[in-house]
Order: structure tokens, then C-alpha cells, then sequence
């Protein structure tokens, strides 16, 4: 009984970080556009006068979105129609069950790990439920019955397609560095320290294939310079024939996509949780010093690090969408199978011969 | 293979200029927000409705009608400013005025501001100095086009 109530604790706490999270990427993608291109941003949302720099703004947008017509074409597939946002936000949604926030609280005597799916094929089922979420796009393009939507469809699964290759490919080195699927394990091996000094993290042993993820998740997010199933400025995208609240919850997936991207980068390539020199019970400097700290601090520290990273994760691909143009479509298809694909197989290769000297 | 190699310090190089950009401009922002001075500014944005750029003295605003000492309008309704006008706009009615000097004085006189294009050909064309365009007031929307029709009482100033 308790175990279902800590489990259910747990997925409401996930859900809140990750939906205020995607809210205020909103407002961040904004203001952090407006501060490049030497503007304020939006600024002027206020409640009874009350305006701090615009944080109120991601709630106004909301509200416009749920009061806007929900509307459905007549010549559409009404029920997949309406289905289409659901799936990809769901699908979305549900990889955050896999990654870890922290190590483990002790209440009482009893341990509660911070995440909510201790799967020992969580990598997987991360990269399983983000490649499900092509189908929320293909069937918005064929369900709107609009032939412009459907080649913003199929050009968005080409493209997620040939790009959840190379996703895949680039995590094998990073799969046989850290023998596990399991994301808590991976995080727990990055803990370990290499030459004694340098944590072991995912950026240091496979440089490479950090690389070739970073593309292709960038690629995977839809986001300008890889945003041609959508083309929100000047191509008709999928989500032509969608308003309102289910435009909305596309747009939301777009912007969760980056911070589960976010979480997947600092997850396996930046150590998770781990702060260099942590342990459960404090920092052990590799110059001989100590800094005992009690376990609720050093929790503290943990899930400080780990949202510290995915802020500026997320920071990263604003700052990455606000200065690159769009890839014209065969440049895209050329980067995925030509460059990266046969990058990530260099990639295996060489870190099998590092790994067997 | 090195002319990939330059394309890709040049993708580099775009992200360099825009992080550039964002620390520089966080960093005047952050000294702004602890109450520190300085003449360049984080954003080039003037916040407009309470922050309001000045005028230029060329500028060109609605217009007004120039008043003679005894407070009747400057204007002997002459007619060359509605000649001028390239939207024809304004509308005089002339009327007679006892004083040989002056002889006409316009009984109606109105400027059709929805219609105005604001070049100042009417100031140019005027030989009597009795109209200028020199009020500072550029907000001028309304909610109908009626109350755009501005007549005698409201030009002269
Ligand atoms: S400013 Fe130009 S358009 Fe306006 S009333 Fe004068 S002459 Fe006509
Ligand atoms: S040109 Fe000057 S004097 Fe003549 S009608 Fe116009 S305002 Fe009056």
C-alpha cells in the first residue's frame, strides 16, 4: 500500500517539475531570444499590476490557448484527429518515469530511489517511447485529410526516422563503457573517478559519441535548424489544421522534447546527479581533503546538480535555435545518414579497440 | 575535408556571437536590476506607451492654426493649402471679413486627419504662416472616423 502511494507521490512530483519546467521554457525561449537580439521580451503580462519580467506570461498563453475554438475540419478523421496530440504528448510525457533525479532519500528507515521507473531497460524505453512519438506526427499529416499536412508528416518521420538511427548508434559506445541499460546504473558508474582525479562522466570517455548525440538530438526536438516537418515561419507543417489547446499540446511537445533531451544529455554524458567528489556522505577530494555532510544535504546537492545541468541544457538549445538557419531538406537527409550514422559506427569501432587494449 | 572543417569553426563562431550577445547584454541587465548606472543599456527597446522617445525638431505633428493678436485665426483662407494637399483633405469655407486688410477669414475650416498623410505640403504652401505642424502630438487614433474630422476650434492653439 505504502509503496503504491510513494510510487504515486513520485509521479505527481515528475509531472509537476516537468510541466512548469516546459512552461517557463516558453517564457525562457523568449526572453532569452529577446536578450540576444538586444530586446526586452515579453514583459508586460501582469496580475493586478504586478509584472515581474514577464513571468506571468507563460499562464496568459495558456489561458488564450484553452479559450480559443477547438476546432476540427469537416473533411478530417475526427477521431485520430483528435488523438494525434494526445500521442505525442504522451509519449513525450512518459519518458521523464525513466530518468533519475537523485540517488535515494532515507525516511524513516526506508530508501525511496528519485525515480519513478527502476527498469533495467530504462535506456530503451527512453528511446523507444521518444521514436513512438513520430506517430503522433504522422497521423495529425494523414488525419487532417490536407495534402500539404501529410508531406509535413512524412517529411517529419523521414526525418525523426533517420535520425533515431544515429541516436541509437551513438549510445552503443556508451552502452559498452558503462555495461547497463539501466539509466540509475549508468549514473551510478559515472560516479566512479578516472586517473583518480576526473569523474567519470560520459563526456570524457565518449566525446564522440556525445557528439553525434547532441545532432541527433537536436534533430529529434523539431526545432529550428531541424524543423521541417513544421516550418512554423514560411512551410505548411503537420499541424496545419490544428487550433487551440491541441495545437497547444504539440507545441508543448516540442517544447518537453527539449528538456527530455536536456535531461538524456546530462543523464548520460554529464553524470546525472553527480556532483564531482560526492559521495553519500560527503566530498572526498582526490588531494586527500574531506567534507562530511549529512544525507539530506547531499541529497540537496544532488537534485541541485542535476537540475542545474538540464537548465543549462536547455539554455544551450535556446541559444542553438535563436542562432542557426533551417538546413534545406537534403542537407538534413546528407547530415543524418552520410555523416552521422557512419560517424557513430567509427564511434563503436574505435571505443571496442580502446576498450580491448 | 578542410573546407568542412571551416564550415564547421564558422557554425561555431555563430553560436560564439549570440552567447556574445546574451552575456553582454544579461550583464548590463543584472547591473541595471542592482541599481548600478551606466550609459550603454542591456536592450535598445524604449518601452513605449510610458517611455517616449523625443521628438525631432523637424518632426512634422498635427497640425495647428496660427491665432492673430485679436485671437481670430491667421488664415485669409486663400485656398493654396487645399490646392497643396495631395490627399485633399482639408476643407475651407470661405467667408468675408470686414477688415480691407484681410478681406476673407475661413468660417469653416477642417482637416480630414484619416485621410492626412502628414507631408506638411499645407505648411509649405501657406503665405500667411497660419498653419504649422509643430504640436508634439503624433498619438492621434480614435475609435471613429468621425471623431478624426478635426475642425476650426480644434486646430486653432
Ligand atoms: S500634411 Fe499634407 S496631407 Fe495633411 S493636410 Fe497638409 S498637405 Fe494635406
Ligand atoms: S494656405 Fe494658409 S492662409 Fe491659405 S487657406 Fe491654407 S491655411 Fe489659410
Amino acid at each position: 500500500m505504502i509503496e503504491i502511494l510513494i510510487v504515486f507521490i513520485k509521479i505527481i512530483f515528475a509531472l509537476i517539475w516537468l510541466l512548469t519546467l516546459t512552461l517557463y521554457l516558453t517564457w525562457v525561449e523568449r526572453k532569452e531570444s529577446a536578450v540576444i537580439q538586444d530586446r526586452i521580451g515579453a514583459n508586460r503580462a501582469s496580475i493586478l499590476g504586478i509584472r515581474i519580467i514577464g513571468l506571468f506570461q507563460p499562464f496568459a498563453d495558456a489561458i488564450k490557448m484553452i479559450f480559443k475554438e477547438d476546432f476540427t475540419p469537416s473533411f478530417s478523421k475526427k477521431f485520430l484527429h483528435d488523438l494525434a496530440p494526445f500521442l505525442s504528448f504522451f509519449f513525450v510525457a512518459i519518458t521523464i518515469s525513466a530518468i533519475p533525479f537523485g540517488d535515494f532519500i532515507s525516511i524513516g528507515g526506508k530508501t525511496i530511489n528519485l525515480l519513478i521507473l527502476d527498469i533495467n531497460v530504462g535506456l530503451l524505453f527512453v528511446l523507444a517511447m521518444l521514436s513512438l512519438g513520430i506517430y503522433g506526427i504522422l497521423i495529425a499529416g494523414w488525419s487532417s485529410n490536407n495534402k500539404f499536412t501529410l508531406i509535413g508528416g512524412l517529411r517529419g518521420a523521414a526525418q525523426l526516422i533517420s535520425y533515431e538511427v544515429a541516436l541509437g548508434l551513438s549510445l552503443i559506445g556508451l552502452i559498452m563503457v558503462y555495461p547497463s541499460l539501466n539509466l540509475s546504473q549508468i549514473v551510478h558508474f559515472q560516479g566512479e573517478l578516472l586517473f583518480g582525479v576526473v569523474p567519470k562522466w560520459g563526456i570524457f570517455l565518449q566525446p564522440l559519441g556525445f557528439m553525434i548525440f547532441f545532432f541527433a538530438a537536436l534533430a529529434e526536438t523539431k526545432r529550428v535548424p531541424f524543423d521541417l516537418p513544421e516550418g512554423e515561419s514560411e512551410i505548411i507543417g503537420f499541424f496545419t489544421e490544428y487550433g487551440g489547446l491541441k495545437w497547444g499540446l504539440f507545441m508543448m511537445t516540442d517544447f518537453m522534447e527539449v528538456i527530455i533531451v536536456s535531461c538524456l544529455l546530462t543523464t548520460l554524458f554529464f553524470g546525472g546527479w553527480q556532483v564531482p567528489w560526492l559521495a553519500t556522505d560527503g566530498f572526498h577530494f582526490p588531494w586527500g581533503g574531506e567534507w562530511l555532510l549529512s544525507h539530506w544535504v547531499v541529497v540537496l546537492f544532488q537534485v541541485a546538480a542535476f537540475n542545474i545541468k538540464v537548465f543549462f541544457f536547455s539554455w544551450l538549445q535556446v541559444l542553438i535555435r535563436w542562432t542557426y538557419p533551417r538546413f534545406r531538406y537534403d542537407q538534413l537527409m546528407d547530415m543524418g545518414w552520410k555523416l552521422l550514422i557512419p560517424l557513430s559506427l567509427v564511434n563503436i569501432v574505435g571505443t571496442g579497440i580502446l576498450m580491448s587494449i | 575535408m578542410i573546407k568542412a572543417i571551416e564550415y564547421f569553426i564558422e557554425i561555431l563562431r555563430g553560436s560564439v556571437i549570440t552567447a556574445r550577445h546574451f552575456f553582454v547584454n544579461m550583464f548590463f541587465h543584472i547591473l541595471k536590476v542592482m541599481g548600478i548606472k551606466t550609459k550603454r543599456k542591456g536592450a535598445v527597446t524604449i518601452q513605449y506607451p510610458e517611455e517616449k522617445k523625443e521628438l525631432a525638431s523637424r518632426h512634422r505633428s498635427l497640425h495647428r492654426l496660427m491665432k492673430r493678436e485679436n485671437g481670430k485665426p491667421r488664415c485669409v483662407a486663400c485656398m493654396l493649402c487645399v490646392t497643396a494637399c495631395p490627399s485633399e483633405c482639408i476643407y475651407v469655407e470661405a467667408a468675408e471679413d470686414p477688415d480691407l486688410e484681410i478681406q476673407k477669414y475661413p468660417a469653416k475650416f477642417i482637416i480630414d486627419l484619416s485621410r492626412c498623410c502628414f507631408c506638411g505640403f499645407c505648411v509649405e504652401a501657406c503665405p500667411e504662416d497660419a498653419i504649422r505642424m509643430d504640436t508634439d502630438q503624433i498619438e492621434l487614433a480614435q475609435y471613429s472616423r468621425e471623431d478624426l474630422l478635426y475642425d476650426l476650434d480644434k486646430l486653432i492653439g
